[in-house]
């Protein structure tokens, strides 16, 4: 009860920090950009799809080599395969999204207005399975990140580009922006107190990335996991780290914060699989 | 650079304090291990986990959210304040990143106050 009470009080105290600003999607992306600018001034602004690797020289130079033999291309590989193979009813992906996918990673996410949704890639491409009659995907790693790992490849060099336009797309933005503000978990930590406020400095041994250009090299092979994994399965990875219960891979919380994260990465390239640690 | 500077020599003069009194032949071996446990409760990954954001004592790969633990018994006279702060650094600070150890139910009483000693010592 009292945990209840002192998270309730928190949460008073986290909120006005997020809505008293009545600020357009927009000017958002603005203030962001500069608060980053100003906090690094030697990062060029098309650096910050890189990550930490936009900060630190060493692990650059390290991630640099990794680059040579790039451990997500077994992946591309595997995702081509899935995207040439046809359905059962002999369809294949390109039915649903077109022979040219040069321009498809950059279209993600969207808001779709008649469902008033967030359609995410990773959600086209299982909608595509079942409209098709095929299973669809685990959500968070394996096909569904190798056929990602696929378009985002074809699709690199173009820009992330989201703007919410109407007020119903304008509301999954604030939701996104809500939860990327708001402290959560038993370590009471928002997304804002690593990855914005404190970016650049180390927890432990591991030096925070800037919230600017998160989702652009997603899906990512990361050293630690082995393997593949979507935009989603690492929220969810943060999420535990501060004892907070994740919520599922595509939830609307997660398509809203993708959403979020997305317009605040406005202009830079997607750059697509990526490598991490 | 000047704050770096004096932090620094604070540094050093709580090593040489340390050095001094660390020999002292009143050390009881009950207060040691009070603090080794307190050490290890601080130190530990799934209890205060305090290195991820501030350096310490001899603690390995210390993060650098934090500002470093060191000449605590200058910065803290008061046990209590100390306390209060590991228990609830909202207090001081609403929009502190440090986690509420004790509001939150992160640490038990017994082991803020095993930590507190041990950080007191630093
Ligand atoms: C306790 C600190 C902490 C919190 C809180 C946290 N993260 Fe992270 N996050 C990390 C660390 C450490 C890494 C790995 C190093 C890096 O790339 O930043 C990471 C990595 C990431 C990455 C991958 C970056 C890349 O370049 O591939 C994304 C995306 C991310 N976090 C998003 C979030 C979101 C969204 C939230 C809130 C739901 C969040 N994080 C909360 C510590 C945190
Ligand atoms: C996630 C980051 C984080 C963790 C974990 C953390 N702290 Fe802190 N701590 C901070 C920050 C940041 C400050 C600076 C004051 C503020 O912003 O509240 C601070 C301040 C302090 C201070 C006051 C220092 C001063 O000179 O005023 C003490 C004492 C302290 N922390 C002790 C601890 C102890 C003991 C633990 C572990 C049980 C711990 N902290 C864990 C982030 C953290």
């Amino acid at each position: 009860m009292k945990k209840l009470i002192s998270s309730v009080a928190l949460l008073i105290i986290a909120l006005p920090f997020v809505t008293v600003q009545a600020s357009t999607p927009a000017e958002d992306t603005e203030a962001f950009r500069s608060y980053f600018k100003k906090a690094v001034p030697d990062v060029k602004f098309e650096d910050f799809q890189n990550g930490v690797y936009a900060l630190d020289a060493d692990s650059r130079e390290q991630w640099i080599e990794i680059e040579e033999f790039p451990p997500y291309e077994l992946a591309i590989d595997k995702g081509t395969e899935l995207w040439e193979k046809p359905f059962k009813n002999g369809k294949s992906f390109a039915s649903c999204f077109g022979e040219d996918i040069s321009g498809t990673r950059a279209k993600y996410p969207y808001h779709d207005e008649a469902q008033d949704t967030i359609v995410t890639l990773e959600g086209d491409i299982n909608k595509c399975l079942t409209d098709n009659g095929e299973k669809p995907y685990k959500w968070k790693k394996g096909n569904i990140a190798a056929v990602s790992a696929y378009i985002a490849y074809e699709g690199r060099g173009k820009k992330v580009d989201v703007h919410p336009k109407t007020d119903k797309a304008k509301a999954w933005y604030d939701k996104g922006k809500k939860f990327f503000y708001a402290k959560r978990g038993q370590l009471n930590l928002a997304c804002a107190d690593c990855h914005v406020y404190n970016f650049n400095r180390k927890v432990r041994s591991e030096l925070l990335s800037p919230a600017l250009g998160h989702p652009t090299h997603f899906p990512v092979f990361r050293t630690k996991w082995g393997e593949m994994g979507t935009l989603h399965r690492r929220y969810g990875g943060c999420n535990k780290n501060i004892r907070a219960k994740p919520f599922k891979a595509q939830s609307d919380e997660y398509k809203a914060l993708e959403y979020f994260q997305a317009v605040m990465s406005n202009g830079l390239e997607l750059n697509g699989p990526g490598a991490r640690k | 650079m000047r704050k770096t500077f004096r932090v620094l020599s604070i540094a050093v003069s709580a090593l040489a304090l340390t050095g001094v009194l660390g020999i002292a032949p009143t050390a009881i071996a009950d207060d040691k291990s009070a603090l080794e446990k307190g050490k290890k409760l601080a130190f530990g990954i799934k209890k205060g986990n305090c290195l991820a954001c501030h350096m310490m004592s001899d603690g390995d790969q210390p993060g650098n959210i934090g500002p470093p633990l060191i000449a605590m018994k200058a910065r803290f006279p008061d046990k209590a304040v100390l306390k209060a702060q590991i228990s609830d650094a909202r207090a001081k600070n609403p929009n502190t990143i440090m986690p509420p150890f004790g509001t939150h139910g992160i640490l038990t009483e017994k082991e803020i106050d095993l930590i507190t000693d041990f950080v007191h010592s630093l």
